[in-house]
Parts: structure tokens; sequence; C-alpha cells
């Protein structure tokens, strides 16, 4: 029972990462159909910088406390990611919006690359170790003395997120950008003839979708305490698999897709182990049971497997529901 | 191009530039050998290139199905050579019974991605054949537990080279006073194979089959109507592909010695994507021609780029390999910017584009 409260609240915290970064996923196909492929790599740009800044203040002693550093770290990463999320698009996608679908895609691949480059560049290939200065607390959650815990940290990400995605639907919903918005992923034709400027729209959603990715950044790096330039792909391809999960265009989707992913990946890394355990099998083979003898934990796949989870869940909902838990736009349409 | 080829117009001609093509073939690995033997084995993994470009180019550019898991294809041919042909299990099979299997079981996992993702298309599809592609890797990476059949991460090694009639691929033979090394050999070998692979291509882009698939790139409800089984069709393009990729894999295996799943990560695919990409999609020879181009020019920097950064700046400030990569995803957005039907369009192909940009999406 402890084992599935604490892999619950591991996977709400990998979820709300998950959700962050597939609303940039989901916004940006609602509106211009795209799979922004390198918007992974915005997140890994978002964490490097918060790193560097932190790095910088703790290494100058500037007198803050550890939280504002974090704070500063995050707002200082967030325009950062907004401007490459702004270039990406201006330089590269604006160009070939009415361009065959094949086009968009292998620029977005190759943009990724660029990008991962970049930051092999400037921050090197080793992981970087995201300087720990906030102090874990942990919490119990049972009465049990080793049950499951959760640490401040934890509550922060999914605190953040909560907050977050609260203003992403409040924005979307409730302001005149918002429905300028929600007209361009309707009909971006009829749209402008409305009087709406596509393209600021456009533009204005690949830079909410980068900020939101510059925090989802920190998060993970804080999270797992490091950084590295290709943190972003597998990030990346996870969020799309929840936004596809949830319904891809649809915000609530998304945000439900995240936090699905996150628990079916923290459940499955915990119990795939104990699933595939072959010594519950040892009566059929002697050559096995003496095996289980030594280790009797031997299994068939064991945690490392926790990235295939997410593709299998991936290629299972596009196979039988391509439109995804809340989505209603039809597959043809990709 | 088909004019070009074609013998009945212009026999002489023809056959003129063909002996002048095959006299340069057979030359070329030993003025590249003058300048050093690395440029062989260079040579030979461009040409593997070319049948991994090749294989992808029957199921993107021929049927139109973007596919971000080539490389798997090519991973499983690689660890089916690498597991019967080394110490690993002691087993020790030749060549030509393993390229063959290789290519079956390749053509297998081709049908194994393409059965569930028949209705999908697009990007879609795309995202789907890549996460495969990292099944495919991830498993290659740890069914070393609880029995080893990859040896995991450390991959697998001694691997057998070819071996015909007690002749080794491996070792330095001299032949009429000339010093007949392996990465030579093993050239020869996968350029008569590449000849081979190219005429199958072309002919099979103007089969029946080659029509059909043609017929669902362009439109899939119209080719069904017209009475094509676009499921089998479709299947058959990705078994196809995936077996070219298959042999390509176990050729590679043998050639190398040793694999590992590093080799089979998504950067290669993606890599292959670009030469079909660069070279034009649908346009055998352009593929042909993008493979070759992405295989040298990386090495061409490598050699040039560390040297020319040491004489301007005095040290090496970035990285060749990172520069190759980073030049290459350049190359990937500025390509489909100015030029996205690639260096030789394939005539259906540039239609389409021209088209496709005039009507709007």
């Amino acid at each position: 029972m402890d084992t599935l409260i604490q892999q619950l609240v591991n996977g709400v915290t990998l979820g709300s990462v998950y959700a962050i970064v597939a609303l940039g996923y989901t916004m940006v196909y609602g509106i211009v159909q795209l799979i922004n492929f390198a918007h992974g790599d915005v997140v890994m740009i978002g964490a490097m910088v918060a790193y560097s800044i932190i790095a910088a203040l703790v290494g100058a002693h500037v007198p803050l406390s550890p939280l504002a550093i974090v704070v500063v770290a995050t707002v200082c990463s967030i325009p950062v990611c907004m401007v490459v999320g702004y270039g990406l698009e201006r330089a590269a996608y604006r160009p070939l919006r009415n361009a065959p679908r094949l086009a968009p895609l292998i620029t977005a691949i190759g943009l990724s690359i660029v990008l991962e480059n970049v930051a092999l560049i400037i921050w090197g290939r080793s992981p970087l170790p995201y300087p720990q200065i906030i102090d874990t607390i942990t919490y119990r959650l049972t009465s049990h003395p080793d049950g499951a815990t959760i640490t401040n940290v934890q509550i922060a990400i999914i605190g953040l997120s909560i907050v977050m995605m609260a203003g992403l639907l409040l924005l979307v919903y409730r302001t005149k950008i918002g429905v300028a918005m929600r007209a361009t992923a309707q009909n971006a034709q009829v749209a402008g003839l409305m009087g709406i400027d596509v393209n600021r729209v456009i533009s204005i959603t690949f830079v909410i979708g980068s900020g939101l990715a510059a925090v989802a950044g920190v998060m993970d790096g804080t999270y797992y305490g490091v950084a590295h330039y290709q943190m972003g792909f597998i990030l990346g391809l996870k969020a799309f698999t929840a936004a596809v999960l949830g319904g891809i265009g649809n915000l609530g989707g998304a945000m439900l897709g995240g936090l699905l992913l996150g628990i079916i990946e923290a459940l499955g890394a915990g119990y795939v182990g104990e699933l595939t355990n072959l010594c519950h099998l040892s009566g059929w083979s002697h050559a096995l049971a003496l095996r289980c003898v030594d280790d009797p934990h031997l299994a068939l796949f064991g945690s490392n497997y926790q990235d295939v989870f997410a593709f299998v869940v991936l290629i299972l909902v596009l196979v039988f529901r391509p439109s995804g838990l809340l989505g209603e736009r039809v597959s043809d349409r990709a | 191009m088909h004019a070009f080829f074609d013998t009945r117009r212009r026999p002489a001609l023809v056959w003129i530039g063909l002996a002048l093509v095959a006299a340069a073939l057979i030359a070329l690995p030993w003025a590249l050998a003058g300048i050093g033997t690395a440029w062989v084995r260079i040579t030979n993994l461009a040409v593997l290139y070319c049948f991994l470009a090749l294989g992808l180019n029957i199921v993107v550019g021929f049927a139109g199905l973007l596919d971000l898991g080539y490389i798997a294809f090519y991973g499983v041919g690689a660890y089916v050579y690498a597991l019967l042909a080394s110490p690993q299990f002691g087993i020790h099979l030749p060549f030509w019974v393993i390229l063959p299997l290789g290519a079956l079981l390749a053509c297998i996992f081709g049908m194994l991605l393409g059965a569930p993702t028949l209705k999908l298309r697009g990007d879609y599809l795309a995202i789907v054949t890549l996460g495969f592609g990292e099944i495919v890797r991830i498993f290659l990476n740890n069914l070393s537990t609880p029995f080893n059949l990859t040896n995991g991460p450390q991959g697998i090694s001694l691997i057998d080279p070819f071996r015909l009639d007690g002749l080794s691929f491996a070792g330095t033979q001299h032949v009429l006073g000339h010093a007949l090394s392996s990465p030579i050999k093993y050239y020869y070998f996968l350029v008569a194979v590449l000849l081979v692979v190219i005429v199958v291509n072309v002919r099979l882009q103007n089969s029946r089959i080659g029509r059909a698939w043609e017929a669902i790139r362009e439109d899939e409800v119209a080719a069904r109507a017209m009475g094509i089984n676009t499921r089998n069709m479709k299947l058959l393009a990705y078994a196809m592909g995936a077996s070219f990729g298959g042999i390509a894999g176990g050729m590679f295996s043998a050639m190398q010695g040793f694999i590992s799943p590093e080799s089979f990560v998504l950067v290669e695919s993606i890599m292959v994507l670009s030469m079909v990409v660069l070279g034009g999609m649908g346009n055998v020879f352009g593929v042909v021609i993008g493979a070759l181009l992405l295989s040298y020019i990386p090495e061409v920097l490598r050699y040039t780029v560390g040297p020319a950064q040491q004489a301007v700046f005095g040290r090496t400030l970035i990285d060749p390999e990172v520069f190759r990569m980073l030049l290459f995803g350049l190359a990937l957005v500025l390509m489909m910017l100015f030029r996205p039907a690639g260096i030789l369009p394939s005539a259906v192909r540039k239609r389409e584009l021209e088209q496709d940009s005039a009507d709007g999406q």
C-alpha cells in the first residue's frame, strides 16, 4: 500500500511536469497543426539558463534566500525561452506555414538538433549537477515509519503547475487574446477576416508555450538534480505522448494526459519488476529455481524499461483512440 | 534519368558511359587507399548509408509514409548477424545464411511496426515510428538480464568477417603484387550489392507495385477506390524498406566486427531521413547522391574544421563533431526553407510541392 501511495506521489509530480510541457505542444498543434519537435529542447534551454543563473548567484554569495534564488533564475529563464520560441516560429515555421506537412516536421527536427548542439557548445557535454540549495523537507504521508513520503520540492512542483494551468485556462477562456487564439485554432482564415492578426496570435502561442517550457525545465532540473543538453528530447517525446493521450489540441486533455502518463510511468516502473518476476515460475524449471536462490528479484523487465511505457501508451492510444481521451478531432487530419 | 538509360535510342553513348563508371568504381578504392585506408572505410560506410537511404526511400519516398525509427531495422539486421556469427553464443554461420535471415527478421519487424500504424498518417505516424525505434534501442540496451541476449550497452565484439570459400574478408591478401586489404574487399562486395539494389529500386519504382505506392502517397482514398489493396501495399512498403535495412545492418556488423546499441540511436534515423530528403524523396539517384554527400561532408569537416580553428584562433573552440551536427541541423532547416524537393527532385514530388504551395493548405 505504501509503495502504491509513494508511486502515485512520484507519478503526479512527474505528470505535472509532463502536463506543463504538453500544454506547449498542444497549444501549437491546436493552432497550426504542427508538432513542434524543438519544444522539448526549449525546456532544456530553460533548465540550462536557470542552472547558470543559480550557479552564478550561489557562487557570488548573493544575500538571497535559496527560494528567492530559484525564483530569480526561473523568472530570468522565462524570457530567454520566449525569445527562443519566438525566433523558431519566426525564422523556421512561419515561412513553411503553407508547405506540405513533411516540410515543417523536418524543419522542426533540424531545429531540435541545432538547439541541442548550441547548448552543447555553451554548457558542455557532461550532465550539470543542479545546485541543491533548497533543503529538502520530507513529510510522511502514512503512519508507517518507512512509509510513503512527499517532499517540499514535490509539493512545490505540483502546486506551481496547478497555478500555471489555471492561469493558462483563464488566459485562453477569459481574455481577448484567448478568444483570438481559439478563433485561429478553429479557422485561421475566417479569424483573419474577423480582424484578428493571425501571425501575431501564432507568435503569442509559441511565446506562451515557451514560457511554460522554461518553468517546466526548472522543475525538471530541480526534481532530478541534473540538467543535460539532451534532456529535452525524451521529456519532449513523453510530453507529446501526454498531449496525444489527452487529445491533442485540447488544453484540459494535455493536463489530464500529463498526469495520467506520469502515474502510468511511476506505477509501471514500481511494479513491472514484481509483475515479471521470473521466480514465480521457479517450479517450472530447476535452473531457474537455482538462479532465484541467488537473486530473488530476477525479473524479465526491470525499472530500466521505464521509458518504454510512454511509447507503448502512445502506440496504444494512436491505434485504439487516435483522438485521445478528450479530443474530438479525427486523426485523418494529421 | 530514364531517358539517359534508354539503350535503344543511344546505345553507344550509354555503354561508353557505363564502362567509364564501372572503371571509376573499380579504380576508386586504390585511389582512396593512396590518401589513406581510412577513406576506403569511410566509402564503405557511405555505401551502407546508400542502402539505408534507398530502403527508407521505399517507405518515405515511394509510399509517402514518414518513418523516424528506420534505424531499428538496421539494428535488428546487425544484431542478427552479430548473434549468429560471434563467440556470444558460439554460433558461427556463414554470411550468406545470416544476411537473408537478418533481412527476414527485419521484414517481420517492419510488418510489426506497419500493422498497428496503417490508419495513421503524417505527424502521428512519424511519432509512433520514432517511439518504435526507441523501444528497439531500449530493448537492445537492456536484454542482458536476466538472460544475456544482446550483452547490453557493452555490445557484441569479435564478430566474424565475411568468409567466402576460405577467403576471409578480414585480413590482407596479395593478389598479383597488390595488397588487397580488408576494406577494399568489402568495398567491391558492397558496391556490387549496391548496384543490384539500385537496379531493383529503379525497376520497382515503375512496376505495378511502385505505381500503387505512388497512388497511395498521392491520395489514399482514391487509390483504394481504384482497387489498390492499400493495406497490403503499405505493409509491403514497410517490409521491403525494413529488409533493405536488415541486410545493411548485417554487412555493418561484419565490417565493423563490433556493434553496440550506440550505433542505432535516433540521430541515425534522422540522418538517413535527411539523406532521403536532401537527395530528393522518391528519386533513386537523388537519394544515392544525398547519402554520399551526407556521409562524406562530415568526414571532410572532421579533417578540416579542427585544423582550421587551430590556425585561426590558436585552439579548438568548437569540437568538430558538434560543428558537424550543428551544420547538419541547419542544413535540414535551410533545405526545407529553400529547396524542399531535394537536390534531384523526383518529377512527381516536384509537381506536388509546387501545387501544394499554390493551393495553400
